[in-house]
């Protein structure tokens, strides 16, 4: 249906969007530290699924959930994993 | 066997008070027997609300130090036949309680009442943990501002590490005017950010500070929307279905025009 406010543009920038997009974005930062394990059960569940690919040093293994901005400049929050392979394993090489 | 919910919000000053005080009186009107559990010690506010202020003999830190028998704290509501108040200490601090004492209490009050309803502290510290201690259920209040959603989301994630997932949702205080022209999250808003079930939705109503300042639950107030409102959530509680009301009662000319030309926002 058209939507008179919408075609002006009110919509997305009501000021109960913008509340709603901030609070997601904050969310995702709270909910992640309510539980310390969280980080660590993500951390196990990567290594179990990147293991059969590579050899990693479990120990210099790091990953955060963080701000970063994208191209809009807008803020939006990513997963950042950042794990130094030491050696890569056949099976991750292309065949033949 | 009674029923304990604890009602709780993590941030102050969103009506966790207030919710209990109207939700135990609209319980009683229903022919429940119910007891109101002060655990803000130290900050009681629940007799004053409730207008009891002037009954309180003992207190509950009294009734978990072996001073007084529980019967002789609980507060009689003459008004509302049912309803108990057992009052918080207002002397004392959070560290006069312990958890397990909260929910020694819990267990035997539930065996006298159908209700036992918790009105929990602000914050998360000792407060919170003696008032969940001993509870069944929870009941989690909001109003629709970042602050206080923020604060919810993260009394959500506690309770499920207290033993206590899927509460219900109270969102307090709407203003539907607000929420028509896009300055105040709505019902839906709220719930798709918390993610749990509605309990129900009250109106921001000019009513609550009214009979507040009386000292009578405007759960008793036929004509108030507010009162309506807490009546409904008394009943989900017992289980009868009824759908969250409708609060758009704004009908004016532009109104109807809009809709007429397909361009009003769709609730």
């Amino acid at each position: 249906m058209f939507d008179f406010f919408k075609f002006f543009g009110k919509e997305e920038s009501s000021s109960k969007n913008i509340a709603k997009e901030r609070l997601k974005l904050v969310l995702i930062h709270d909910r992640a530290n309510v539980s310390p394990k969280f980080l660590d059960m993500i951390k196990g569940d990567i290594m179990k699924v990147i293991s059969d690919y590579m050899e990693f040093d479990s120990e210099e293994i790091d990953i955060r959930i963080t701000k970063v901005q994208n191209e809009d400049s807008d803020y939006t929050s990513a997963l950042i994993a950042n794990i130094p392979i030491k050696k890569m394993k056949k099976i991750g090489k292309n065949p033949g | 066997m009674g029923e304990v919910y604890v009602i709780t919000s993590g941030k102050g000053g969103v009506g966790k008070t207030t919710t209990t005080a109207n939700i135990g009186a609209a319980l009683a009107m229903n022919g429940k027997k119910v007891v109101l559990l002060d655990a803000d010690i130290g900050l009681r506010n629940l007799d004053v609300v409730l207008g009891l202020e002037n009954r309180i003999v003992y207190d509950l830190i009294d009734v978990a130090e072996g001073a007084c028998r529980l019967k002789q704290a609980l507060v009689k509501d003459k008004r509302f036949d049912g309803l108990y108040l057992l009052p918080a200490a207002q002397t004392r601090d959070k560290t006069a309680i312990s958890p397990k004492q909260m929910q020694d209490l819990c267990n035997e009050l539930k065996e006298q009442f159908d209700y036992v309803l918790i009105d929990c502290p602000a914050g998360i510290e000792q407060g919170f943990k003696n008032a969940v201690a001993g509870a069944d259920k929870a009941i989690v209040v909001t109003i629709p501002e970042v602050s206080a959603v923020r604060d919810a989301d993260r009394i959500i994630g506690l309770l499920a590490s207290n033993d206590l997932p899927y509460p219900k949702l109270i969102i307090n205080r709407l203003r539907i005017d607000m929420v028509k022209r896009g300055d105040m999250m709505g019902i839906d808003d709220t719930i798709d950010i918390l993610g749990i079930d509605l309990l129900g939705v009250v109106p921001d109503d000019e009513n609550i500070v009214i009979s507040t300042n009386r000292g009578e639950p405007v759960a008793a107030d036929t004509n108030s929307l507010a009162g309506k409102a807490f009546r409904n959530i008394a009943s989900r509680l017992e289980g009868t279905v009824i759908p969250i009301m409708d609060l758009d009662t704004d009908n004016s000319f532009v109104d109807k025009l809009k809709r007429l030309f397909g361009i009003g926002k769709k609730q």
